[in-house]
């Protein structure tokens, strides 16, 4: 038997330092759901979703209860729907049939209302990222992304292009919510086929028909582990730092294969993320801050980021053969009480955050800008992260909210997990005329392997 | 299955003689126990075999005593314990 310590020490983690199973996403293809009919492949993907997804709910409680962890969400991931009703053309009967599945089941968010551009898109896709306000504005639960690059395939400029406007539009149509859309809504460069997490979770189209991946967090118990290292030197805190991540990992894995099993799918991946909520203790500026950081933001930020994010990736992959997703740390400013109290105090800054984004595991995430930016200086944010994730062979992605009619110190409430996010300035400098050149940025020396 | 039982509060007479009470009326059997009181809070961890009855009975039995007897009780899988703690 474990010893009394280990015991406790779980229990702790779990009912002080809010150790939890983010989430349960069942990842489902949707391919034998595609037909020329608008109606029939929206009832058809309605139909799977429900057959295959029915029971997540349930199993994710009964789990919960038996192993005591807390699982927060319960979620689905899609095939691109950009791909699904390509041959109909009714994206938005896809987007509502999605929607009704998801509340049907009662799951949280489902994931999916997506489209792979990163090279060039045809007719269909533009067709569908032109629908993207709409369907994310008309539905609740409906999440989508976009791929605009990628190492291999360089920067589709002109999706990037586009992006500004579709996201200012979201925004527009959300606007009584702050602009809430904006927060469903991902770019990604090097977008990760088996992610769990939302808003960027999607089936790529070479996963197979159905599997559960799970994503598992706990800022608040790596916050713990360091606090007890005060003068420890880095070697050593990276030490810590991979064991409370391989202790993290294994609980995660334990119930992902258990809740998989039960579903009757494969298991997928298990996503290591520290992927903080506004809660106090459960926040990744608070770990940075912890390593000697007056604030997160000040100089030494983007070094204590990304030793945490290297030293959680190896504990994860130590701990578990299944380790996929994004697994790192997370920058969600608004979600991160630790990260909108620097952002309210002008110390963590948009051009800090880019710098980042090239060390943790995603991006700029769930910032919001004054609501007159102009669609190109988000396109341009847009491409400035998708320069740093083709160059570096990584994922970044970006979830910007022009938050209608605020203004820099305003902020704007998003409520839940979301958090609450203080309006951060911009430059104000144009960018209009780089963006208009559109195009695509060519793919880096590094992307010819073969 | 086999579930560990934690049980920390404040300390006073009679915790162990209630939650080892409701076990043998429940029908699960204690394999191992280990307590102490660490500033001045009673500390107990049990390791409990329940095979002859419904993790979940167990469970939700277990947080009715806590809040009876006004200590925090806790039954979880064995297994999260391990592949937490052993590689």
């Amino acid at each position: 038997m474990v010893s009394k310590n280990e015991i406790l020490q779980t229990v702790q983690m779990i009912s002080e330092q809010h150790l939890d199973i983010r989430t349960l996403t069942l990842s489902l293809g949707l391919f034998d759901c595609i037909s020329t009919d608008k109606k029939k492949t929206a009832d058809m993907v309605y139909d799977k979703i429900c057959r295959l997804g029915g029971n997540l709910v349930s199993v994710g409680e009964a789990l919960s209860r038996e192993y005591g962890v807390p699982i927060v969400n319960k979620r689905i991931a899609v095939t691109p729907i950009a791909m699904i009703g390509a041959s109909s053309g009714g994206y938005i009967e896809l987007a509502k049939a999605l929607d009704k599945s998801a509340k049907e089941i009662g799951i949280d968010f489902i994931g999916g209302y997506s489209a792979l551009v990163q090279k060039d898109f045809c007719e269909k896709e533009k067709q569908f990222l032109l629908s993207i306000p709409e369907a994310l504005s008309s539905t609740n639960k409906v999440c989508g992304s976009v791929a605009v690059a990628s190492t291999r395939a360089g920067i589709n400029m002109d999706a990037v292009a586009l992006m500004g406007d579709i996201i200012k539009d979201l925004a527009k149509k959300t606007a009584k919510d702050g602009g809430i859309g904006c927060a469903k809504l991902v770019v990604f460069c090097n977008a990760v086929e088996d992610n769990p997490f939302m808003a960027g979770a999607f089936t790529g189209v070479g996963e197979g028909d159905a599997a559960l991946n799970v994503g598992v967090s706990g800022p608040g118990v790596v916050e713990k582990a360091v606090k007890a290292y005060p003068s420890a030197d880095f070697a050593t805190l990276a030490e810590v730092i991979k064991k409370t991540a391989f202790k993290i990992t294994r609980a995660g894995e334990l119930i992902g294969r258990q809740a998989a099993k039960r579903l009757g799918v494969k298991f997928g991946i298990l996503d290591l993320s520290l992927a903080p909520t506004p809660l106090e203790g459960d926040s990744v500026a608070s770990i940075l801050e912890e390593f000697g950081l007056e604030r997160v933001g000040t100089h030494g930020t983007t070094a204590a980021l990304a030793m945490l994010n290297d030293a959680v990736k190896k504990g994860g992959i130590m701990a578990s053969g299944s380790c996929g997703g994004l697994s790192g740390a997370f920058i969600p400013v608004s979600e991160d009480a630790g990260m909108i109290r620097s952002a309210k105090e002008g110390i963590l800054t948009i051009d800090k955050l880019e710098a980042m984004t090239s060390v943790c595991s995603v991006g700029l995430d769930m910032i919001a800008v004054p609501g007159d930016t102009p669609a190109s200086t988000i396109s341009a944010i847009i491409a400035d992260e998708c320069a740093i994730g083709m160059i570096n062979n990584k994922t970044t992605a970006v979830r910007i909210i022009p938050a209608p009619n605020k203004e820099v110190g305003d902020e704007v409430e998003f409520g839940g997990l979301l958090g609450t996010a203080p309006i951060m300035s911009v430059h104000k400098s144009s960018s209009e005329k780089f963006i208009k050149r559109g195009g695509r940025i060519p793919a880096p020396c590094h992307s010819y392997k073969n | 299955m086999k579930a560990v039982v934690t049980v920390i509060g404040k300390d006073k007479t009679g915790i162990i003689a209630s939650v080892t009470g409701e076990l043998h009326k429940l029908g699960a059997n204690v394999e191992d126990i280990s307590q102490t009181i660490l500033q001045e809070y009673f500390v107990m961890t049990m390791l409990v075999s329940c095979r002859s009855v419904e993790f979940e009975k167990l469970s939700n039995a277990l947080s009715e005593l806590a809040k009876k007897v006004g200590v925090d009780i806790k039954a979880m899988h064995e297994d999260l314990f391990n592949v937490m703690h052993r590689i």
